[in-house]
């Protein structure tokens, strides 16, 4: 599987994501940066966390403008395999990519911590290594992870199964106390309708192996390896 | 010309930091402030001095980037 990553000024978890590829795919991501005029042919391209453009305007509002995302968005829409992940996530809503918006946390805090996610649909290409209904352990770190929608779009998610992630209490179940944002219906992470794009607040890239403190994110690298390879 | 151009949080569109300035408010003794919507201002110096071409374009700058249309709603005037 080949595959990259885009730098924008600000991303800082773009490094932690080129670790994970590189040891789940055996290959270096391309690392490219922002101002880089073309990405090279990849299976999967991957927006990492950050505070791209220093969060100016809104979270991802440049970066989601920025001509390297062109290139992105022309990937997407050719069927290829985009990940957002946190400021990603923001960035693939701000292009459109994705539906709704990610506002500030409701609690208003910046909030870092391991939280529970319930796997909600295990048919896409980021999530068939889980099972359905899976709880799995992964960080979030983020001021911006609401995640909004209005009320037909929030209906249509949930309809077509665009929901990849929901946050849980440990006992799987969605609690007001297990959603760390103020999210709408806890959503972690959404799919887009051709499967080929997710956005998620969380950081699966963080928790990849037992020394990092758990491997939860494990199963959303290796989702890919079997749709991809 | 001058274009001044608000940005609102849409009706419907929770906004914990406006609840939060009402609480500080409250806290401070200025009662009898139903709510609170925080938004944005944007001052923009323009070339343009059709007042007809000036709104257009800062309407597609507000759709192409200085709003999120999902969340926001935005306000031009032209002088």
């Amino acid at each position: 599987m080949k595959t990259a990553v885009i730098v924008f000024p600000a991303s800082n978890c773009d490094r932690d994501m080129i670790v994970a590829l590189e040891k789940i795919t055996g290959h270096k991501p391309h690392i490219i940066w922002h101002q880089d005029e073309d990405i090279p042919q990849v299976d999967l391209i991957a927006l990492p966390g950050g505070f791209s453009f220093g969060d100016y305007l809104r979270c991802g509002a440049m970066a989601a403008r920025s001509p390297v995302t062109r290139k992105v968005i022309e990937h997407a829409d050719r069927g290829g395999n985009v990940i957002g992940i946190c400021n990603g996530f923001q960035v693939l809503t701000e292009t459109g990519l994705l539906p709704g918006a990610l506002m500030r946390n409701e609690s208003l805090k910046f909030v870092c911590k391991d939280v529970k996610l319930r796997v909600e649909n295990n048919d896409t290409p980021f999530t068939n290594a889980y099972s359905e209904g899976q709880i799995i352990t992964v960080p979030v770190a983020h001021h911006d992870g609401n995640y909004f929608a209005d009320e037909d779009t929030l209906k249509a998610l949930e309809d077509e199964g665009r929901i990849a992630f929901r946050y849980v209490d440990d006992g799987g179940q969605t609690t007001k106390a297990s959603n760390p944002n103020g999210s709408r219906n806890n959503i972690a992470g959404i799919i887009s309708r051709r499967k080929n794009i997710l956005g998620m607040m969380p950081h699966p890239e963080r928790l990849i192996e037992d020394a990092q403190g758990g491997a939860g994110g494990l199963g959303f690298f290796q989702s890919m390896i079997n749709a991809i390879n | 010309m001058k274009a001044r151009i608000h940005i609102t949080l849409k009706n419907g569109v929770l906004d914990p930091q406006g609840k939060a300035i009402q609480h500080a408010l409250s806290a401070l003794g200025f009662g009898g402030v139903d709510d609170v919507r925080q938004g944005k201002y944007i001052e923009l110096d323009l070339q343009e001095t059709d007042p007809a071409k000036a709104e257009a374009a800062v309407e597609e700058m507000c759709k192409k980037l200085l709003s999120n249309t999902v969340i926001e709603n935005y306000a031009i005037e032209i002088e």
